[in-house]
């Protein structure tokens, strides 16, 4: 017999849950209602209810060039994200359809580049992209962020890869299929839903990076992360500008966070918690 | 079965994944140990020389070292503590029947997804700030005088925004291994007269165990670089009140152009994220088998 739940238990777990996600989601709401205000409003105390003008987000790009750094988060997130496939695609699907007696060990040392800290070699990539001139360029961002987030990528995929039969294989090649067909009409069709959760991980982690990406530009490759933290300097009184620059940032990743869940559980913890 | 040819197929396959991730692993850490043994200073780079030790001596006899170190383990622990009792908490209140479920959980998930330096600007500025934030107008309704947190508690206040930051990330995978507990063993438990606590204790923590050790593994990695929110913050001031390793270094490095001093302070690193490191691939290890 299913447990009865009354409808005064349902409205009373309804009401706790709302404040405190509301609570949560509180600095998040803020943040929309200041872009929202004037300046002197922003600082005018507790107010919910802006006066709904945008003239920040059009001081953020008239005064601050918000563009620039939007594109440069852009071009990062995708191009280290397609970079990251390109190498790991092959690779996870070899080891997941050809394994060896090695392969466990390869995926857990490739897991172990990841535990790494990224401060123990800020000296030797610094030195490395001031020599290369590679410093505050977005090629050298872009593949630092693809190498971060390679092991991620690589064990994603692995795990997706894995829950492929290989028995549909076989029969494929039974049949006469040549390797070519059987990776484009049997393989690809297969993955294709794998590669799009692990690449909307990799962008979002690849997005919110902010170690690297601060260290490592200067205006030219600087993404958003690297923007908003220039914020932190007296500028950062005007807080309606802020504000907007913070929502039009986190806006994006907001909303494909929100539909990618259940991968973000399974790609965060590598697999080990689906 | 498999073929030699498709076997040699897959050695090529794998070949540029392992080769990529092999040089990013030696090569810089190489550097790195090596100019820990040099005096190097990017101001005077002609007067580089061999230091032997002299790095990490200097290291170990700094008080800021030891300082960073506690800072360190205390941001750690002290995010660890909020985020899984947080974490629990709200995954089982997440769990029940009410309205709205499917919002609530969003709204609780979204601060994952802030990247940090908006993070921390948003609560130094809107919620922390003595004189125009939140918590501020909350302290004068209440005729108290307003807390200057980041001069006053600048490592909690670190531990707040950073706590806020991942308990969505301890919620979510939490709710996700709750969901996966057995209906039926539950109202058995329940037919037999178990109350609300004594299932807990006996039936969903243990069901959790797995995904509490993932969680608190998998934070540690992520906790022990925390770097964003401190720059935009207090800086790692008063003094190094909130100064964490990756921030002394950063310091060093960045700050006092002191190479050799810097690399000395990131094998230190290394050493620290290893003790983490070995518990966490033996949790994540089993899975594969």
């Amino acid at each position: 017999m299913a447990r009865a739940v009354t409808t005064r238990t349902k409205a009373i777990n309804t009401a706790v849950a709302w404040t405190i996600a509301l609570v949560i989601f509180f600095p998040i709401l803020y943040t929309i209602i200041t872009s929202l205000k004037t300046e002197s409003e922003a600082i005018a105390g507790f107010n919910l209810i802006p006066s709904f003008t945008i003239e920040s987000y059009i001081a953020v790009q008239t005064q601050n060039d918000y563009f620039k750094p939007f594109l440069n988060s852009v071009i990062l997130a995708l191009g280290s994200t397609i970079l990251a496939l390109i190498v790991a695609i092959p690779a996870a699907w070899a080891m997941a359809f050809s394994p060896t007696k090695r392969t466990k060990d390869i995926l857990m040392w490739m897991l172990s580049t990841k535990m790494m800290p990224a401060v123990a070699v800020l000296v030797p990539i610094y030195l490395i992209f001031l020599r290369t001139g590679l410093m505050d360029t977005r090629i050298g961002l872009t593949v630092m962020l693809m190498l971060i987030n390679l092991p991620i990528v690589i064990w994603m995929l692995y795990t997706y890869f894995r829950e492929i039969p290989g028995e549909i294989l076989e029969a494929a090649r039974m049949d006469g299929a040549s390797l070519w067909n059987e990776i484009v009409y049997i393989l690809t069709p297969m993955a294709v839903p794998g590669i799009a959760s692990t690449m909307l991980l990799n962008i979002i982690l690849a997005w919110n990076e902010s170690f690297w990406t601060i260290q490592l530009t200067t205006t030219n490759a600087a993404p958003l992360t690297a923007f908003i933290a220039s914020f932190s300097s007296p500028q950062g009184l005007f807080w309606a500008k802020l504000s907007a620059a913070s929502t039009l940032a986190i806006a994006p990743i907001l909303i494909m966070g929100w539909f990618s869940q259940k991968q973000l559980v399974r790609g965060l913890t590598f697999g080990a918690v689906k | 079965m498999a073929t030699r040819q498709t076997q040699s197929l897959a050695t090529i396959m794998r070949a540029p994944a392992i080769i990529l991730l092999l040089i990013w692993m030696i090569v810089p850490l190489g550097m790195t140990l090596y100019f820990s043994f040099l005096n190097y200073n990017l101001l005077n780079p002609a007067n580089t020389s061999w230091a032997g030790f002299f790095n990490y001596r200097y290291f170990y006899t700094d008080p800021a070292f030891f300082e960073s170190i506690w800072n360190t383990l205390v941001l750690v622990l002290g995010v660890l503590l909020i985020t899984i009792i947080g974490g629990i908490a709200l995954a089982l209140l997440i769990d029940q029947p009410m309205f709205g479920q499917g919002i609530v959980r969003i709204l609780v998930i979204s601060p994952f997804f802030v990247m940090p330096p908006v993070a921390a600007l948003v609560w130094k500025n809107m919620i922390m700030n003595p004189s125009y934030g939140v918590f501020a107008d909350i302290a004068n309704f209440f005729g108290v005088s307003p807390v200057d947190w980041f001069a006053q508690y600048p490592l909690f206040s670190i531990i707040v925004i950073v706590a806020w930051q991942w308990l969505p990330f301890a919620t979510l995978i939490l709710l996700t291994s709750l969901q996966s507990l057995d209906g039926e063993q539950k109202e058995a438990a329940e037919m037999d007269g178990a109350g609300f606590v004594s299932r807990f204790i006996y039936l969903t923590l243990p069901h959790m165990a797995r995904a509490i050790t993932v969680v608190i593994l998998i934070q540690t990695i992520f906790l022990l670089g925390v770097y964003a929110e401190i720059l935009v913050t207090t800086n790692g001031g008063p003094g190094y009140a909130s100064t964490n390793l990756v921030f002394l270094i950063y310091r060093a490095a960045r700050l006092n152009f002191d190479i050799g001093g810097g690399a000395a302070g990131g094998i230190i690193a290394v050493v620290l994220a290893n003790f983490v490191a070995i518990f966490l691939m033996r949790a994540v290890g089993k899975n594969l088998d």
